[in-house]
């Protein structure tokens, strides 16, 4: 639609702003109820936040939902139901003095699944009719700019999934565990790094901290659980079964501690995006990305320079002849566990940046992660990145022609795609999974 | 706390109608995996497809119940055709990925906003078992002393019941016949089966099917008990689940998922009933147990359970330890 246009000129007007779908916007505590998916704003005039202004959400059929008031903060949120199509109302007669009116007091917005959707009423001069804004990529129309925008959507989850994917596929490499306890590692990192946050230490400190937790978590992991099975000679099904329970465990631990509702970070929530030609991106997106990247490039340089590195990749290869030849496989894997589970923390710190903390959102995000795991070929190290970016693009490309809440349906069924025609996955090395 | 209450609700627990369609899914996922050593985790895809074959011909299409019987019916042996016949060369570790994917592209699709429908989004489909109910030879609910069932939940659960003994008859007849002996064969050393010229890869196709049918039962089942069916139901928990109840009770024994079943369920209600019980009587702090962690407690039990179960005691209640596919590859 004409939404990048609407965009610009609510810029240009100086009237701005709520912005944007998944990637800004506190969470209201009034907001946390079960449902996951919501339609919600932050109100603004000239900067300030606008309180007090009612807003109706219903369904395009004019079915009411729920209402909500913008808060001290303009931020308002009503849940709804299930992902689908609402059109949010605001009344323009609650709207304080001062505020000449809202370009356009309907909108209409496309919630996808688990999204708390931010839709943007630009306040200056009154307008008329619908406009569908969010982060320009609603709808089904296709344009050049909204390609160009879910590509680089596609980039920042895929280095931020490579995370993830690293510890996975190293894990694998070096002890053949298939861990469904991957996920888990992943909200470990975001839920540390939201109670660091939340008692008071800045969000960069937090993360930092959480990261080296998540190190010794999997330390603990390994030594308490992992490296006993190895060394009872348990088999590889047996152990994949014990951590598909420990995942269960861990999740339900976290809603026990961690509560069912989403959580923000009390920073870098509300940002205004900068536009980089045709792609609009927040600064924490950019810095997420440029994070990831170099963290990514930090490992790959440690596996194939360092003695540590080298002695990883020999125990993938072979733990026999890697330990015939002097290399401690037990030290090896305790360092694999170490880096694997903070290299997944800090994903899982990324992740909640962008999309909020919430107990179960490694578990959503493991089934991806083998994904981009499996394209690349397991216990590779470069297969887990070009998966993981292969993924990220899928799913954001793939929302051009397919329904939203369909993207990962659709990573899923590629996945089996190429299980069948390639089992070793793109960069894996040819060897019988049959 | 009223212990005659939680003793009584627990009762109801290890035989009503979660226990019932978890312990015919468990039953299939013993054919699976305990005989055939198919580590299949889409079991919740056949439950979920049977569930909505059944609810959509007659919720949404308007045809007879009969007719979405079938449906749902012939719906999971096309699942099983295309889910088996692609993967069931794969090794142990892919297989349970991809079926868990496989899994998830059918429940994101019953979910699916566009399809809403047909299938009725999240909040899934209603008012497709009075068909079921006019059945209903029940005039008046069963009666076990303490254990108390209405006439329809009677009805349910006695249909319920019929089916679990039917697939565990089947199940046992299979498997002691020449076709269960390859199955087993083929869970112990699937070259040596070949080898004496079986067709490994129909015979796992064969199971698999089975095993569905028998899943599908469970969400037939499902459909029914609760006149409703949504599509969270089937997450993978469900299958998770499913597994903790085959390995509790012992896999690749026949009555392993109806014992498993029935302690997993009974277990479950009296941990629920015993942890809010606690809340009301003394006066537990807040932090420690808040008025919704019951639920997230009592699940913290079965993960660790699952865990422990597998490293101690892999063969469950029931099993033969010799017996349990654990070391393929």
């Amino acid at each position: 639609m004409h939404t990048k246009a609407l965009t610009r000129r609510a810029v240009a007007l100086g009237a701005l702003l709520a912005v944007l779908g998944i990637f800004a916007g506190s969470a209201p505590a009034w907001a946390q109820d079960e449902s996951s998916e919501s339609v919600r704003g932050v109100l603004r005039f000239e900067r300030e936040p606008v309180e007090g202004v009612l807003i109706t959400v219903t369904t395009p059929d004019g079915t009411a939902v729920g209402t909500a008031t913008s808060d001290g903060e303009g931020s308002w949120e009503v849940g709804v139901p299930e992902p689908g199509v609402y059109v949010a109302t605001l009344d323009v007669t609650t709207l304080p003095e001062g505020i000449p009116g809202v370009e356009a007091d309907s909108v209409e917005t496309d919630v996808g699944s688990t999204q708390r959707k931010a839709v943007l009423f630009v306040l200056g001069e009154p307008g008329g009719g619908t406009v569908d804004p969010g982060e320009g990529l609603v709808g089904s129309t296709f344009s050049w700019d909204r390609v160009a925008q879910l590509t680089v959507e596609g980039l920042r989850f895929g280095v931020i999934l490579a995370l993830s994917a690293l510890g996975l596929s190293m894990v694998f490499g070096t002890t053949g565990l298939t861990n469904f306890s991957h996920g888990e590692l992943i909200t470990f990192g975001a839920i540390a790094a939201w109670y660091l946050n939340d008692a008071g230490l800045p969000f960069l400190a937090a993360t930092a901290l959480a990261v080296t937790l998540g190190g010794l978590f999997g330390l603990a992991q390994d030594t308490v659980i992992w490296r006993p099975l190895r060394n009872r000679k348990t088999g590889l099904i047996a152990m994949m079964i014990v951590s598909i329970g420990l995942a269960v465990f861990l999740r339900y631990t976290y809603l026990y501690i961690f509560g069912g509702g989403r959580q923000s970070f009390r920073e870098y929530t509300i940002q205004t995006g900068l536009e980089i030609g045709p792609v609009t991106l927040a600064p924490r997106d950019i810095a997420s990305m440029v994070v990831a990247v170099v963290v990514l490039g930090l490992v790959v340089w440690a596996l194939s320079s360092t003695r540590l590195g080298k002695a990883t990749r020999a125990v993938s290869d072979n733990p026999a002849l890697a330990s015939a030849s002097g290399i401690d496989v037990n030290q090896v894997i305790r360092a694999v566990w170490i880096g694997g589970a903070a290299l997944a923390g800090l994903g899982g710190v990324l992740i909640g940046l962008s999309q909020q903390v919430e107990y179960q959102m490694g578990f959503k995000t493991l089934l991806l992660v083998f994904a981009a795991v499996i394209l690349g070929g397991l216990g590779t190290i470069w297969g887990a990145i070009v998966g993981a970016m292969i993924v990220g693009l899928f799913i954001q490309l793939s929302t051009l022609v397919i329904p939203i809440e369909l993207q990962n349906a659709g990573v899923l069924a590629v996945l089996i795609v190429v299980l069948l025609i390639r089992p070793q996955g793109v960069l894996g090395r040819r060897e019988r999974v049959g | 706390m009223d212990w005659g209450l939680i003793l009584t609700n627990a009762l109801e627990a290890s035989i009503g109608a979660d226990m019932v369609i978890y312990c015919l899914a468990a039953i299939g996922l013993n054919v699976h995996f305990g005989y055939a050593g198919l580590l299949n985790f889409g079991q919740a895809a056949f439950v979920a497809v049977a569930a909505y074959g059944l609810a959509t011909m007659v919720a949404t299409f308007g045809l007879s119940f009969w007719l979405g019987i079938s449906v749902g019916l012939v719906a999971v042996i096309v699942l099983a055709l295309l889910l088996g016949i692609p993967t069931l060369r794969l090794r142990a570790d892919y297989l349970a990925i991809v079926t868990l994917a496989a899994a998830e592209i059918v429940r994101l699709t019953f979910r699916s906003v566009t399809l809403r429908d047909t299938f009725g989004g999240s909040d899934g489909l209603q008012g497709f078992a009075d068909g079921f109910y006019r059945l209903n030879p029940y005039t008046v609910g069963i009666d076990l002393g303490p254990i108390t069932f209405s006439e329809r939940q009677s009805w349910g659960i006695t249909i319920g019941w019929v089916l679990i003994i039917l697939s565990s008859v089947l199940v046992w007849a299979l498997m002691r016949s020449p076709w269960g002996r390859v199955l087993k064969g083929i869970r112990e050393d699937e070259e040596a089966v070949r080898s004496l010229g079986k067709n490994v890869y129909s015979y796992k196709l064969q199971a698999l099917l089975i095993g569905g049918l028998i899943g599908a039962m469970g969400g037939f089942v499902y459909a029914l008990a609760q006149a409703a069916v949504q599509p969270d139901f089937t997450a993978p928990d469900f299958t998770f689940f499913a597994y903790t109840i085959l390995i509790l009770g012992g896999a690749a024994r026949v009555l392993g998922p109806i014992l498993g079943a029935a302690i997993f369920w009974g277990l479950l209600s009296l941990s629920d009933g015993v942890l809010r019980g606690a809340q009301s009587a003394y006066d537990v702090p807040e932090w420690l147990l808040g008025s919704t962690d019951a639920g997230a407690v009592r699940f913290m039990i079965v993960g660790l359970a699952l865990m422990l179960l597998m490293i101690f005691r892999p063969q469950g209640i029931l099993g033969d330890r010799k017996e349990i596919a654990l070391d393929a590859r």
